[in-house]
């Protein structure tokens, strides 16, 4: 059994406007000790299932449809109190702004001291000796000291350590890892990336990667599922997403990137722009920009199917 | 042919703190020494983290601050040395394009306004002409005259830089100081964006100094790169040079720290130890020696200066003395 499964999500915001489709049919899983990557331009809809996941969709938006499973109970049957217990404990979250999981009037080593009585009860010296290890295995440097430190006398750097260690306290089976390094600096980011890359191994955890970053994706993750308009339109082991892509949106992203190979000479760029989510369903919704588009793609939805071995794809269009 | 701009021992000091009655005011030298060139049409490239210096160049050059030592020459003329009413002449063939575009459009202005207004305050045009050249700069950019009529909130991203760039081209300067022009775009709109920077400069001629904090954009963009760190140049040359042959051991740290979208091309991993430096606390030698995995003693005590390592390529590492030690990390 997968450690995480969701299957045919549906988020939707109900706006004056009309319904913004964020999350519209997305089903994927991820096994214990797997880095998935949820890879996709703004507005795509990666964060809003990391949301619906954790049952965090700030209204007016909404989980309409599907199945999220963690290790086979649906958190979408759970009470709220039940649900709290998963989070933290089983499934905790790390973003781009350490300040958002970081309260300024506490010190770090108080509030990772909290996370592990919340979550483990015990004393409140042994609290605070975890949370002093709990820094060192982040690799703060003198975590004593820094421990007694509020969130606003650490560097960027150092903040974004202590996210993780607050995050990891409990000992979660699942992290999800919101853009965890969009807003570092590149040899902060590498440091990040090794350190979430080793604390991964360690720990035998799964972790839900959401990026915009194909770069950053190609230095962690396992399995790759590129995410448009809501939808997932390619899912694959990271090699081959990178050797061989199949989607024409996924091709289009990787000939967008300023490549060694190709430096100087213009970019591929895939026209026009991402769908409106309020818009009619009928198709592909990638089929208004695609190369490759034929008359059937405007009138029938592909469903995401495996051309190889792994390799998921959601384009009848595709060459394999 | 004499360069567009020249830059020599440029400084800038900012003071800090000294609050009244408390504090202690301190300074921070944001950039410190820097010295380069650019030929006409040309593109360089400058990189690093931030706080290294990069947009305080890039302000300066324009003098939209103001130097605290240094000397700059744009089309022959010492900046520095000109009244303000020449300064003022001078200006219209230097322009800026911003990293975002949300902030820099008066949201008040219509889109023709905005494009229109470096061409009214010169005085370049009549209301008639200034409506035709701000189609024809539309059309330049690759958006619809009818977007005259729009307002900034009206646009996406990419629309919007779109826009600045238009706003930058109507004076038809010879400099564009392009400062994180795409940081702030999705990936696909970063690529129109890039071509778009690229085709306007084959046809006018344009020269860029292209600041950004990702490497790989401004190894794509750029003819020569400038590496900076802590207010200096580290390592400045040929593009490909630098790419192939970086002789900086910050260089191959940006180089091999900065992600690639291909698994083939990943190289050796140096990860650098330790935080940028604050420009507050500046180490002393070499400031890179904190962090640098070649370090050694003398590194800590003397200072290296940017000396030649091959052609137009110079670096500042003691290592390039015996550059064995250095090619082999």
């Amino acid at each position: 059994m997968a450690l995480l499964s969701v299957e045919g999500l549906r988020t939707q915001f109900a706006t004056g406007a009309g319904t913004v489709r964020a999350v519209d049919g997305v089903s994927f899983a991820i096994e214990r000790g797997e880095v998935l990557g949820l890879v996709g331009e703004s507005g795509c809809g990666k964060s809003v299932t990391s949301l619906s996941i954790m049952r965090l969709v700030p209204p007016p938006g909404q989980i309409v449809a599907g199945r999220i499973r963690l290790e086979g109970e649906d958190l979408l049957d759970k009470d709220a109190e039940a649900m709290r217990r998963v989070r933290g404990a089983r499934i905790a979250m790390v973003f781009q702004e350490p300040m958002t999981s970081l309260n300024p009037v506490f010190t770090i080593g108080d509030q990772i001291a909290a996370a592990v009585l919340a979550h483990e009860g015990g004393r409140r010296r042994a609290a605070w000796d975890r949370a002093v290890e709990m820094l060192d295995q982040v690799q703060v440097p003198s975590p004593g000291e820094r421990a007694r430190d509020y969130p606003h006398q650490l560097s960027g750097g150092l903040r974004q350590r202590a996210m993780i260690a607050l995050a990891l306290a409990p000992g979660p089976q699942l992290l999800i890892a919101d853009e965890p390094t969009t807003a570092l600096d590149v040899t902060i980011q590498a440091q990040i990336l090794d350190l979430l890359r080793r604390l991964q191994a360690e720990r035998g955890m799964a972790v839900l990667l959401i990026t915009h970053d194909l770069g950053v994706v190609a230095e962690l993750c396992h399995r790759v599922a590129i995410i448009y308009a809501g939808r997932i339109v390619e899912m694959a082991p990271v090699a081959r997403i990178f050797e061989e892509p199949l989607h024409p949106y996924t091709r289009g992203l990787l000939r967008c990137l300023p490549h060694p190979s190709r430096f100087g000479q213009p970019l591929s760029s895939i026209e026009g722009a991402p769908p409106d989510l309020r818009g009619a369903d009928a198709g592909c919704p990638f089929a208004p920009r695609c190369p490759l588009a034929i008359e059937s793609c405007r009138r029938h939805e592909p469903a995401l199917a495996e051309r190889r071995p792994g390799h998921f794809v959601a384009c009848p269009v595709a060459v394999v | 042919m004499a360069p567009l701009v020249e830059v020599q021992g440029l400084e800038k000091r900012f003071s800090v703190g000294g609050a009244w009655l408390r504090g202690r005011r301190r300074v921070i030298h944001a950039v410190d020494g820097v010295s380069f060139a650019i030929e006409p049409g040309e593109v360089l490239g400058l990189v690093g983290e931030s706080g290294c210096g990069k947009t305080t160049t890039g302000r300066l050059i324009l003098r939209l601050i103001e130097p605290s030592a240094g000397r700059i020459r744009f089309e022959g003329h010492d900046l520095m040395a000109l009244s303000p009413p020449r300064l003022w002449a001078t200006r219209q063939r230097m322009q800026i394009v911003f990293q975002d575009p949300f902030a820099s459009l008066n949201p008040r202005m219509r889109v023709g306004s905005i494009i229109a207004e470096p061409l009214a305050i010169y005085e370049r045009a009549g209301a008639t002409e200034r409506r035709r050249q701000v189609s024809e700069l539309l059309d330049v950019v690759g958006l619809d005259p009818a977007f005259a009529e729009r307002y900034p909130h009206e646009l996406s991203g990419g629309q919007r830089q779109r826009i600045g760039i238009a706003a930058a081209l109507a004076l038809r300067p010879s400099l564009i100081v392009a400062d994180e022009p795409v940081s702030a775009l999705d990936v696909s709109v970063q690529a129109q964006v890039l071509n778009l920077l690229m085709d306007l400069r084959r046809r006018f001629g344009l020269t860029y100094l292209f600041i950004s904090h990702d490497l790989h954009v401004v190894l794509h963009m750029s003819d020569r790169v400038a590496v900076m760190y802590l207010g200096e140049i580290v390592e400045i040359g040929p593009r490909d040079a630098l790419y192939r042959a970086p002789r900086h051991p910050y260089t191959q740290v940006l180089l091999s720290a900065a992600p690639v979208a291909d698994p083939k091309l990943r190289r050796e991993r140096i990860v650098p130890k330790g935080e940028v430096a604050s420009p507050l606390a500046v180490p002393s030698g070499c400031r890179f020696h904190p962090r640098c995995p070649l370090v050694f003693d003398r590194c800590r005590v003397e200072r290296p200066l940017l000396r030649t390592v091959g052609a137009g390529h110079e670096a500042a590492c003691h290592l390039n003395e015996a550059p064995a030690l250095l090619t082999g990390a």
